[in-house]
């Protein structure tokens, strides 16, 4: 109950940003070190570096490698989002319509470079 | 008794009133039309349990005694109507969170005062009576800037709100700095050392992880947040400058 009321309170999309920009800090931040572990192993033991590689072929791996992309996407967007709400001394229409076109703009680059590859 | 309310009630809300040292207490109250959650806690004050500690004053949102916690949301209870918050017919009603309680729904404010003085939320003239009255610009940016925190009543809804302020105990809070970015931009004070240099300490403008949970829940429609993003530019630029 008092847990579920401790949600309802900061339910709103600016905790939500704020929070979200935590986990996947964090996140982030326990993946990096297996990350370079497994990239050591390239000059520690290449063949088991190799037997590594071939599991990313599985689905679930896959799916967790969508996770890490999504996690810092959503870090590097949360970076910018605080960056821009407090550095920039816009008022808030501003700041929503410059969001609005960065992510448009990504949105198209993004489909060009896939049509690209 | 009660012949102003010989209406017969079909309707009773539930209400759960926290009170000391976390103990909950229910009760039955008739609903009526026009309800705030203020009438709540009166009728209950004053038909069930006279015991009952709770502050308020103006009653028309301009003192900012009334605040509590009202389903885990900070409100000012008196302009907050009951239909707005009763989740089917229950609400919950405590008191305000991060001030230490003095009984039932009242909470020792001194905190919250102490932190607005430690951010020199105080005036800082220059000019003397013999002076003649100063000109302000209502147009320009500093008074625009000023203008928009103008109208805090002291409540402390943001203070309570604020999960900041929850986890450092020496955070001077939203409604604190807030007034401190008022009065740096207004044309009248001339604080503005002390002023940046009480909001960039420990306690200060840096602390802010802009949840905006200020924002989102000043019954005012104040925006304390973007005022603190304002200080933590000012004391950046002021810091730079100084070359320290
Ligand atoms: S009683 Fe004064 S603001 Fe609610």
């Amino acid at each position: 109950m008092s847990m579920a009321r401790g949600i309802t309170s900061r339910a709103h999309p600016l905790w939500l940003a704020y929070i979200l920009h935590r986990i996947s800090g964090l996140a982030l931040a326990l993946f990096l070190p297996l990350h370079f572990w497994v990239l050591a192993l390239a000059l520690t033991d290449p063949a088991r570096l190799d037997g590594f590689l071939t599991l990313t072929d599985n689905g679930v791996v896959k799916l967790a490698e969508f996770g890490l992309v999504f996690l810092l996407a959503v870090h590097m967007f949360g970076g910018l989002r605080v960056m821009a709400m407090e550095w920039l001394p816009w008022s808030a229409p501003q700041k929503t319509l410059a969001a609005a076109a960065a992510a448009l703009s990504f949105l198209i680059a993004t489909l060009f470079f896939l049509q690209a590859i | 008794m009660g012949s102003l309310f010989t209406v017969t009630n079909t309707r009773f809300l539930e209400v759960t009133v926290e009170r000391d040292e976390g103990k909950s207490q229910a009760f039955r109250v008739p609903a009526y039309e026009n309800q705030t959650v203020l009438d709540v806690v009166s009728w209950i004050q004053q038909n069930a349990d006279p015991t009952l500690s709770y502050r308020f004053a103006c009653r028309v949102g301009m003192c900012g005694s009334c605040a509590m916690m009202v389903n885990g949301v900070p409100r000012w209870t008196c302009r907050t109507h009951i239909s707005k918050v009763l989740e089917g017919e229950a609400v919950t009603i405590g008191p305000l969170l991060n001030l230490p309680v003095v009984k039932d729904l009242v909470v020792d404010m001194d905190p919250f005062f102490d932190k607005w003085v430690a951010a020199e939320g105080v005036h800082h003239g220059g000019l003397t009576r013999d002076d003649p009255i100063a000109a302000v610009d209502e147009e320009s940016a500093a008074r625009v800037e000023a203008n928009a925190g103008i109208e805090c009543i002291n409540c402390s809804v943001c203070y309570a709100a604020c999960d900041t302020v929850a986890g450092n105990p020496d955070y001077l809070g939203p409604a604190a700095l807030q007034r401190a970015w008022t009065l740096l931009n207004d044309a009248k004070d001339e604080g503005r050392i002390a002023i940046l240099d009480a909001v960039s300490g420990s306690g200060g403008c840096h602390n802010c992880h802009s949840m905006g949970s200020c924002t989102t829940y000043c019954p005012n429609e104040l925006d304390p947040m973007s005022a603190i993003a304002g200080l933590k530019r000012e004391t950046a630029k002021s810091f730079f400058r100084r070359g320290r």
